[in-house]
């Protein structure tokens, strides 16, 4: 891999600084890394940067940043290498959180993009239309994140759909229902990590609207399965209580790693 | 449910949770032990008796007031759609797909009834606190023909459904951080999800509602529906700016229309506008909708 001239200075400052000492979060000042000859030029060194100015910052507690250094000390080293392609989420605070929400919603876009680009022939009109809603419904939510996350975003995620036959459309439906159904029990279950009230109440703004989605496309598969809980034990439903699915972004993640070809690091779940 | 996790996560907030469950930490193996043995549905109430011991009291007042203001919720909805069903009339709601998808729903509001009011510690032998008898789901005439009229059932339980999936979005950050959160946000997509399928049936049977979608489109008074009566249940739904973001044509994207914006995020509702919508159902003048 070729790297341009600023992303070597940086990887060389980096690597410098690591042979030297390693980095010392908690020892880290508020405003070292500013003072620093920081290439501005490639949005991956800013992203790093970004992020660990954020850390700094969000990790004003002590006891955070001592939390943060014990439980991932060789994660964050990886992060902070040029290891392109990876994604780090980070669940020790709410951009940890919105970061998963975000890759869910490139998961989600990225698929109904490629439906909407190629509708399955045997869709009515009215499926074609609302596929073409849905699609533009998780590309405003991917986008909401990307802003809303600014800087501490992460990077770009690259899928593999290739097990799906888009061509057809019950193999369309099932996946769109594989997804839907997996995203309200992973917002469901990662509801309860969010400390900012904004965030939490934005969460339940879209998972309602991901719940729509995936009673519409049950419907369309067998009308009336639109809240079919007992078949949702898996994602963590109970059906003698009518509560939905809801897990862990771990088991979140293993389901829809199979969709996702960037590695996703996960620390401090 | 992973009550380890649950302990865990209240064990961040309150250190002392063990010391708290039992005087010596050990003894929650007890627990542990005996929750392999109880059922799945009666794990709710066994969680509840062990917090109500470990605080001396069954829930923070403001979750108290959350758990009422839901329960209220599912018992309008319940009481709604058990009546609807108990109606003996061949054109009402008709047998097979509409009289199974409104059966499951009931079925879910009931189920949610018996979860609130385990989660309140109300003994399954009380009477509920709220019966038919109390409801006026005319509200007032407005809607005169709703037990025998089918579209008007559906025109009310769609209003039923909107309001409540923005109802228990409204309380979630009462619950922030807590175990209970998640139970009401399984409720809260559960709602989403009958909402969804409601819209379906009344697209397809109200006269003038067929390009009624499942999710709720732009309108500039945010009420997508054509019934009128029910503006206040889509008030706000018209916004298109959140966190300070304006989603229409978001970083370019043409395709993410006003329409669009609009649909793909569900707003809340406050839990006084919910109380006024409530109320219009409810003729008891002294069972007055809780607010929270």
């Amino acid at each position: 891999m070729k790297y341009s001239k600023t992303k070597l200075k940086f990887v060389t400052y980096i690597s410098a600084k690591l042979s030297k000492k390693p980095l010392n979060i908690k020892k880290m000042k508020n405003n070292e890394l500013q003072n620093l000859d920081e290439p501005k030029e490639t949005s991956f060194a800013n992203k790093t940067l970004g992020r660990r100015s954020f850390l700094q910052f969000a990790g004003a507690s002590a006891a955070g940043v001592a939390l943060l250094a014990a439980g991932c000390s060789k994660d964050r080293g990886d992060l902070s290498m040029p290891t392109m392609g990876g994604a780090t989420l980070d669940f020790k605070d709410d951009f940890g959180v919105l970061n998963y929400a975000y890759a869910l919603e490139q998961l989600e876009a990225a698929f109904y993009i490629k439906v909407a680009s190629a509708l399955p022939s045997a869709f009515t009109t009215q499926q074609k239309a609302y596929f073409q809603d849905i699609q533009f419904h998780e590309l405003a939510h991917r986008e909401f994140f990307k802003n809303a996350l600014g800087t501490a975003a992460i990077g770009s995620l690259e899928v593999d759909f290739s097990s799906i036959d888009f061509t057809s459309a019950s193999s369309v439906l099932a996946a769109s229902m594989a997804f839907e159904d997996l995203g309200v029990a992973a917002y469901n279950g990662a509801g309860v990590r969010i400390k900012t009230d904004a965030y939490l109440t934005l969460a339940g703004k879209i998972v309602s609207v991901e719940a729509r989605h995936a009673a519409y496309i049950r419907d369309q598969i067998s009308n009336g399965s639109f809240a079919d809980l007992g078949t949702l034990s898996a994602l963590g439903s109970d059906n003698a209580n009518a509560l939905d699915g809801a897990l862990t972004p771990d088991k979140v993640l293993a389901i829809a790693g199979k969709y996702i070809k960037t590695k996703i690091n996960v620390i401090n779940l | 449910m992973n009550i380890l996790n649950i302990l865990e996560e209240i064990e961040k907030v309150d250190g002392e949770i063990y010391e708290r469950l039992s005087p010596r930490r050990n003894a929650m193996k007890d627990f542990f032990n005996m929750g392999k043995k109880i059922s799945l549905a009666a794990l709710p109430l066994a969680m509840g008796s062990m917090f109500q011991k470990a605080y001396g009291q069954t829930n923070p007042s403001s979750v108290t007031d959350v758990l009422n203001f839901a329960l209220a919720l599912e018992y309008l909805e319940f009481n709604f759609y058990d009546r609807a069903l108990s109606v003996a009339n061949s054109t009402y709601i008709p047998t097979g797909a509409p009289r199974n998808a409104i059966t499951t729903i009931r079925d879910h509001e009931k189920a949610h009834v018996a979860l609130f009011r385990g989660a309140l510690k109300i003994a399954t032998t009380d009477a509920p606190a709220y019966t038919y008898a109390d409801y006026d789901f005319t509200a007032g005439g407005a809607f005169g023909d709703v037990d025998t009229n089918y579209s008007t059932f559906l025109k009310v339980a769609l209003a039923f459904e909107d309001t409540g999936v923005r109802a228990f979005k409204g309380q979630a950050t009462i619950l922030k951080g807590m175990p209970v959160l998640t139970t009401a946000l399984q409720v809260h997509s559960v709602e989403a999800r009958h909402a969804s399928h409601i819209r379906q049936m009344v697209s397809a049977n109200v006269v003038g509602a067929s390009g009624l979608k499942p999710w709720i489109a732009y309108t500039p008074n945010g009420n997508d529906t054509g019934v009128a009566g029910v503006n206040d249940s889509y008030k706000g739904e018209e916004n298109t700016k959140q966190a300070g973001i304006e989603i229409i044509g978001i970083n370019g994207f043409a395709g993410v229309t006003q329409t669009i914006a609009a649909e793909s995020f569900d707003e809340t509702l406050m839990g006084s506008d919910v109380k006024k919508i409530a109320n219009l159902f409810i003729k008891t003048a002294n069972k007055k909708f809780p607010v929270t």
